[in-house]
């Protein structure tokens, strides 16, 4: 009944010597010499730590953003298109630049801010409105690659390659590794700082950990506190698609994203929603895409199986927690009887 | 047909904690039987066991010396039990028939259904529309709908979970009633209470039950009531008397001072367009404790939150100073939030607020002198705060709330789930304040004899209106209050 | 008015055919909802029956490719019912995580069995079968009545979900779960396997969906051929107001909005095709910014 099996080409190893050829070309792909750590581990990494905190503070305060997705793209669909607008006039690089994390934090807190109108004025389910809107988002930047966006010859449905005062430095001389990254380090330290140390901060927790309370022992007003964190959490997303564009791909197209958005969900829970562990879990991703990429070049293993290492990492971390939390509440009992 | 419901040296921990050890009950068919004991003594425990709700670790039951094996409430149901829950289990988006019938197998024929709660309605005087929406009864059918639901399974042995506890005096008395009669035509029934008086005067037999242990079971009026209190409060439990609550006469407090909260012509009406208090005025000045009596929904929810600035009139005005303290209901759902440290949740209370950075070392002082001046006990002030027990996490919101708010202190049920003595630290907390000028203070509880025992004034919420009554001669004289709570003049 | 019945004919055809999916997926959905249990996790059901589908209709043919799905869509949510019943994990990330396993593992393995081109897969779709005398009907006849089986099996599935809600003890338990299962509990119906058996019910109905989708409609298997139409069947349900009928309604919406699209489409209109595309997504976002104070919603829905 199968029409063709002429392409298939089955990776499945078939003893212990191939598999332990696809292990060894996932750790030299991400971590064997220089070149993997600076230019393929860490530059994976960018992204997923930008993305990994926008769910990371979204979560913590309660606000379900699967969205993450469409506002990275919709973030580089705006930083594309300012480095599109002032690359190659006679203004500074670093002014270029940072109008374009600019316009990627102002693009993706706009479209997250979408899903916060829509559940203040409208009670729509963020999850909901969330994943509606980064099928959105596809196809808007489907239409800018093939419209007001696409390269002058028309030929490719991806945008014209941004010019040399709009690409983001490079942290390290011969390596890939990009301004980003040290974008993300900074935002990650700073959001650990505000959720640990500033009224803002713990205002977002309480709102997160205990909505009503908030509301009525705290007098928080919650519909704003929520509508801030919506708002961060889309512009971390936004930067994060900014610098792709502006660090790794030079120009917009539709695959830009391999699912960041969704990985990012994966990289925040294994944090545990710690901004600061946020950077070592983007690291470990980025490594397993970065081996991935590298186990498909050379063992021939497609690199879909991330998503499934991000699907059990995630269905782990809940049931790490669920034990956790089973073990505190008999830890609970035992104080509760002492006093 | 008598029956008789035996169960024997059940035990039960909860992890490491034990809910009960070694308790036994007798009921007697044809009886009314009161299962007494503090908060926490593990009245409802008991019964959930027998009611097969909750699996005993130890232990038999047995119905007419036959042991029983429950695996779960199917079992106790199909063996003629049936339990009216403290918080009723009804579902409110289901019809009376529809509720009467769940659990059972097969095809629903919403006919027959109907036909039985109607017949049951005639054999026992429990008449309720099997076509009504649940969520549109009153509470007061609700319950005879929990009991219908009992008798539709031919209950035998009904229990009841604290069934007075929502209703008014005349439902209580009318209720009461109709047990006498179900336990005279041979039925048998559990009354878990707390209320020492009505169970003496309904029951026939008594069993206490004090931290997990029978420590008194008695048939036929044997007992002496103080043998029961004595039972109740333990050993060590002497020094408070009665039911808790010190029965003096209000204490004579300082010349009050000037007005701090007022309430001017407000009126609120809720989201559904419930018009909930209509033209309420009052005041309440430096140094008084108001009390307010109400039934549920009466009114006395939203003008609790109107004085202590949780919810705003839609018509007329409100003058309250900045912050009010606040002790809502339900603490760990308004008042606290339970995974936070308690330092977190001395934060809580001022984070709408609060601008900028957080001094934490400053609350870290702030939270320790609360714990050290309400004597709230548990691991420290940097664990989770559903580390603690019931009663301390109740006096860390007392002493939260007088901390952050100096003038005036709204109470909601503040006792309400907490074992005697620590009740009484509560009240202590809330009406024995201290400061110049001195705070104006809001009391409300469902139990009449506290906001009594506690008020300098008294006033009762009805259909919406708010009447201030004037104390009777008589301190121990609760006719004027009942009177007004059910809304005659 | 012949004009009229070219254009419609077609338009109402495939309405018909793309709503078939979106009601097999929400319906199961309707099921687990009723019961509490929100399966955002139901994406990754349907692109599991998709890959059962052909997996299993390559090996046995059409009917054992139905089979393969519905069986593979309740592995799925079988993972999903054992992490948010047993677990007591939260069910919107279990079902994000369960999404992002079902899209990932049947990519996986598409390609670990056929290759990273083996797109060209194709299994043989099943045919429509007009009914006699119905499909004569004008317009709507050749639209509902001129249809495969698959579609001809939602005309009884849906009645009869009407029907056993209404009528029988366990449509009773399955409602009282969703609205206060302690109620249920206390009751004696056994809630963790009411609410075991609506999640896997609702994978059985993913699965079934994505079959259609592949043997029906398309096919063959592509990455993510599922498109959302998980998330959009949870919508459907809400804008169904959490009853079948209302529920088959909202997916015949939806359908009309996905056959718009290829409707416009060809009439290559100025507005760029990519509108079209996302039509659906907004509609979903419309409608439910316009059902604002649901209150029909399963009370304890979510936790």
């Amino acid at each position: 009944m199968i029409a063709s099996r002429t392409h298939a080409r089955s990776w499945v190893p078939n003893d212990a010597a191939e598999l332990m050829d696809a292990l060894v070309a996932l750790w030299e792909g991400a971590f064997g010499s220089a070149y993997a750590v600076w230019s393929a581990t860490l530059v994976r990494a960018t992204p997923l730590v930008l993305v990994g905190l926008a769910v990371a503070i979204a979560f913590r305060a309660g606000v379900l953003n699967i969205g993450a997705e469409g506002q990275l793209l919709v973030g580089a669909a705006g930083a594309t298109a300012v480095a599109l607008a002032l690359g190659g006039t006679a203004l500074p690089m670093p002014v270029v630049v940072t109008m374009m994390v600019i316009a990627g934090a102002v693009a993706g807190a706009a479209w997250a801010g979408i899903a916060a109108l829509l559940r203040h004025r409208f009670g729509v389910l963020e999850v909901i409105s969330t994943i509606m809107l980064n099928f959105v988002a596809i196809h808007l930047v489907s239409w800018l690659v093939r419209g007001p966006l696409q390269e002058p010859t028309l030929a490719y449905p991806q945008s014209e390659t941004i010019a040399d005062n709009a690409r983001w430095p490079f942290l390290i001389p011969g390596q890939r590794l990009h301004l980003g990254f040290a974008i993300g380090l900074v935002l990650a330290l700073l959001t650990w700082w505000v959720t640990a140390r500033t009224a803002a901060g713990f205002r977002a927790r309480a709102v997160g950990d205990g909505m009503r309370a908030a509301v009525s022992a705290g007098r928080v007003d919650a519909a704003r506190t929520v509508t801030w964190v919506f708002l961060v959490s889309g512009a971390c997303a936004g930067i994060a698609g900014a610098a792709e564009v502006g660090g790794v791909t030079w120009a917009l197209y539709e695959g830009i994203s391999p699912g960041y958005g969704y990985t990012a969900i994966a990289v925040a829970l294994l944090a545990r929603l710690d901004a600061r562990w946020v950077i070592v879990s983007a690291v470990f991703f980025g490594a397993l895409e970065a081996g991935a990429a590298a186990m498909q070049r050379n063992a021939g293993v497609p690199s879909v199986a991330v998503q499934v290492i991000v699907g059990v990492v995630v269905l782990a971390v809940l049931a790490g927690a669920r034990l956790h939390e089973a073990a505190r509440v008999r830890r609970r009992t035992v104080h509760a009887e002492g006093l | 047909m008598t029956r008789r419901l035996e169960l024997r040296g059940v035990h039960k921990r909860f992890g490491a904690t034990a809910a009960l050890e070694d308790a036994r009950c007798t009921v007697r068919g044809g009886t009314v039987h009161a299962l007494l004991g503090e908060n926490g003594a593990g009245k409802t425990t008991l019964m959930r066991i027998a009611f097969g709700m909750v699996a005993p670790d130890a232990g038999s039951i047995s119905l007419d010396g036959r042991t029983l094996h429950l695996r779960s409430s199917a079992d106790a149901i199909a063996a003629g039990l049936g339990m009216v829950h403290q918080h009723f289990m009804l579902v409110p988006a289901m019809t009376v028939a529809e509720n009467v019938s769940l659990g059972a197998r097969g095809p629903f024929d919403l006919r027959h259904a109907s036909a039985r709660v109607r017949a049951i309605g005639h054999e026992t005087g429990l008449a309720i529309d099997p076509r009504a929406l649940v969520r549109d009864l009153s509470v007061g059918a609700q319950q005879r709908l929990e009991i219908v639901k009992a008798l539709a399974h031919d209950a035998r042995i009904l229990i009841l979970d604290e069934p007075t506890a929502v209703l008014t005096p005349a439902e209580s008395h009318e209720l009461y009633t109709w047990l006498r009669r179900f336990a005279a035509d041979g039925g048998a029934v559990v009354l878990i209470t707390h209320k020492l008086r009505e169970a003496l005067d309904v029951a026939d037999d008594v069993t206490v039950l004090h931290r997990g242990r029978t420590v008194l079971e008695d048939t036929e009026h044997r007992f002496v009531e103080h043998d029961v209190i004595a039972a109740l409060v333990g050993e060590d439990g002497a020094e408070v008397a009665g039911e808790g609550i010190e029965r003096t006469a209000p204490r004579m407090r300082p010349t009050p001072g000037d007005p701090v909260l007022a309430l001017e012509n407000a009126s609120y009406t809720d989201a559904k367009g419930v018009r909930r208090l209509r033209d309420v005025s009052l005041s309440v000045r430096s140094g008084e404790v108001l009390g307010v009596l109400g039934v549920e929904g009466a009114g006395q929810h939203e003008l609790l939150r109107l004085l202590a600035g949780r919810l705003e009139p839609t018509s007329g005005s409100v003058v309250r100073p900045e912050r009010v303290g606040f002790i809502p209901e339900d603490r760990l759902r308004d008042a606290l939030i339970p995974s936070m440290s308690l330092v977190e949740n001395f934060a809580l209370a001022d984070a709408g607020t609060r601008r900028g950075r957080l001094d934490w070392a400053a609350m870290r002082v702030r939270t320790q002198s609360i714990v050290d001046d309400l004597e709230v006990r548990g691991p420290g002030i940097d664990v989770r705060i559903d580390a603690l027990s019931g009663g301390n996490q109740q006096k860390f919101v007392v002493g939260r709330e007088r901390s952050i708010a100096a003038r005036a202190l709204v109470a909601e049920n503040p006792t309400r789930g907490l074992d005697i003595r620590a009740a009484a630290r509560v009240r202590a907390g809330i009406s024995d304040l201290h400061g110049d000028p001195l705070p104006a203070v809001v009391f409300h509880s469902s139990d009449m004899d506290e906001v009594l025992a506690v008020a300098t004034r008294v006033v009762v919420c009805f259909g919406g209106r708010v009447t201030e009554i004037a104390r009777p001669a008589d301190p121990n004289d609760r006719e004027p209050y009942t009177r007004a709570l059910m809304g005659a003049q | 008015m012949e004009m009229l019945a070219v254009a419609l004919v077609p338009f109402l055809e495939a309405t018909i055919r793309t709503a078939t999916p979106l009601a097999f997926a929400a319906l199961g959905e309707l099921v687990a909802e009723r019961a509490g249990v929100i399966n955002i996790g139901l994406e990754g059901a349907i692109v599991a029956g998709c890959f059962g589908a052909l997996i299993s209709a390559g090996a046995g043919g059409v009917g054992a490719g139905f089979v393969g799905a519905a069986f593979a869509g309740m592995l799925m949510t079988a993972l999903f019912a054992f992490f948010v019943v047993t677990l007591r994990t939260d069910q919107i990330i279990t079902g994000t995580a369960l999404t992002l396993l079902g899209l990932g593992l049947t990519g996986t393995l598409y390609r670990a069995a056929f290759g990273a081109l083996g797109a060209t897969l194709t299994v043989p779709t099943i045919a429509p079968v007009p009914l006699p005398i119905l499909s004569q009907m004008p317009f709507i006849g050749p639209a509902l009545f001129n249809q495969p089986l698959s579609t001809y099996a939602l005309y009884f599935i849906i009645p009869a979900m009407v029907w056993w809600m209404r009528n029988t003890h366990a449509g009773l338990a399955l409602r009282a779960t969703g609205e206060h299962a302690e109620a249920a509990r206390a009751a004696g119906i056994p809630t963790d396997r009411v609410r075991w058996l609506a999640i896997l019910f609702s994978g059985l109905m993913g699965g079934l969906s994505g079959a259609t989708l592949v043997l029906a409609q398309v096919g063959s298997f592509n990455e993510g051929m599922s498109a959302g139409r998980g998330f959009i069947a949870i919508a459907v349900v809400v804008l169904g107001r959490w009853t079948p009928l209302g529920t088959a309604g909202a997916a015949l919406l939806f359908g009309a909005a996905f056959a718009l699209q290829y409707a416009f489409q060809a009439l290559d209109w100025a507005v760029p095709y990519q509108a079209f595309l996302a039509l659906p997504y907004v509609l979903t976002l419309v409608l439910l910014a316009s059902m604002r104070g649901r209150t029909s919603a399963p009370a304890e829905l979510g936790r």
